[in-house]
């Protein structure tokens, strides 16, 4: 239920049906696919630039250092932060599908989710960026 | 569409088999098992390269060739390629399925999917295991 999309689509991808409304489920449901697309992209880049070390030491070199960039350096988060959810997530929908109190605490694990997201994010979002900002900002 | 072969009787004693394949239902279950394993993988990999010991910034050729000197590091990049490419292609034909509204655009959506599904998977495989770390020599 929470993780289907085959009976979630009945009467909404053609014509006039009502759309589908959950509440917490669906906003769970539409973060799950746009973070997923969004990783399966960012991988289709990520194979490419590491297969550059088939090409010349410098031209990968050259190429990660675009990862060290501030405004890429953010992204990174932005992608970290959008794996760890689709992992949280995903477990979280393992334990509706197989755990048989699983979808009597889907709710409750969907704030778990967040909750263990913003615990893991913060230290980890400032390890990300320590570098970035002391070499901005550190004044050598 | 083939739900009508198990709705048409419903309550007959003998129905006929249902001539539909389980491939939907393996998908399903791939994307479960594939996802516990990419938990580890992908998480674990992200932590090594994003935050452990000066994150991304002491990522360089050097840094691929030790790790990759370990059959251990290799196989856990191989199965990490594998899976992901796998799963992301999956959710991605899903998304494609709910979303494309002419059979046409989904079929070359599709089509696009799969070649780069190929494409992504035969590099980095070819990548990890042809990689030189005495290139330039």
């Amino acid at each position: 239920m929470a993780s289907t999309t085959a009976t979630e689509r009945e009467g909404t991808s053609r014509g006039g049906g009502t759309l589908y409304r959950g509440d917490l489920g669906m906003w769970s449901w539409v973060a799950h696919r746009i973070t997923g697309v969004l990783t399966f992209f960012f991988l289709f880049a990520h194979v490419i630039d590491t297969a550059l070390v088939r090409v010349s030491p410098q031209t990968y070199d050259s190429v990660i250092e675009v990862y060290k960039n501030p405004v890429v350096n953010l992204m990174e988060i932005g992608l970290v932060g959008a794996v760890l959810f689709h992992a949280l997530n995903g477990i979280r929908i393992m334990l509706v599908d197989f755990w048989e109190k699983g979808p009597r605490f889907q709710r409750a694990m969907l704030w778990t989710t967040l909750a263990i997201w913003v615990v893991v994010m913060v230290p980890g979002a400032y390890f990300m960026i320590e570098r970035t900002l002391s070499d901005l900002f550190g004044g050598k | 569409m083939s739900n009508a072969l198990g709705l048409a009787k419903p309550r007959a004693p003998r129905r006929p088999a249902a001539r539909r394949s389980n491939f939907e239902l393996y998908s399903w279950l791939f994307m479960r098992i594939s996802g516990m394993a990419l938990v580890v993988l992908v998480l674990g990999h992200l932590f090594i390269m994003n935050i452990l010991d000066g994150g991304v910034h002491r990522i360089n050729f050097g840094f691929v060739a030790g790790r990759w000197a370990s059959p251990f590091w290799q196989m856990w990049d191989l199965s990490m390629l594998w899976l992901a490419q796998i799963h992301g292609g999956n959710g991605l034909r899903t998304v494609i399925n709910d979303y494309a509204r002419k059979d046409a655009t989904r079929f070359w959506l599709k089509i696009l999917l799969y070649v780069s599904m190929v494409l992504i998977i035969s590099l980095g495989t070819f990548v990890i295991f042809t990689f030189d770390p005495n290139i330039t020599d």
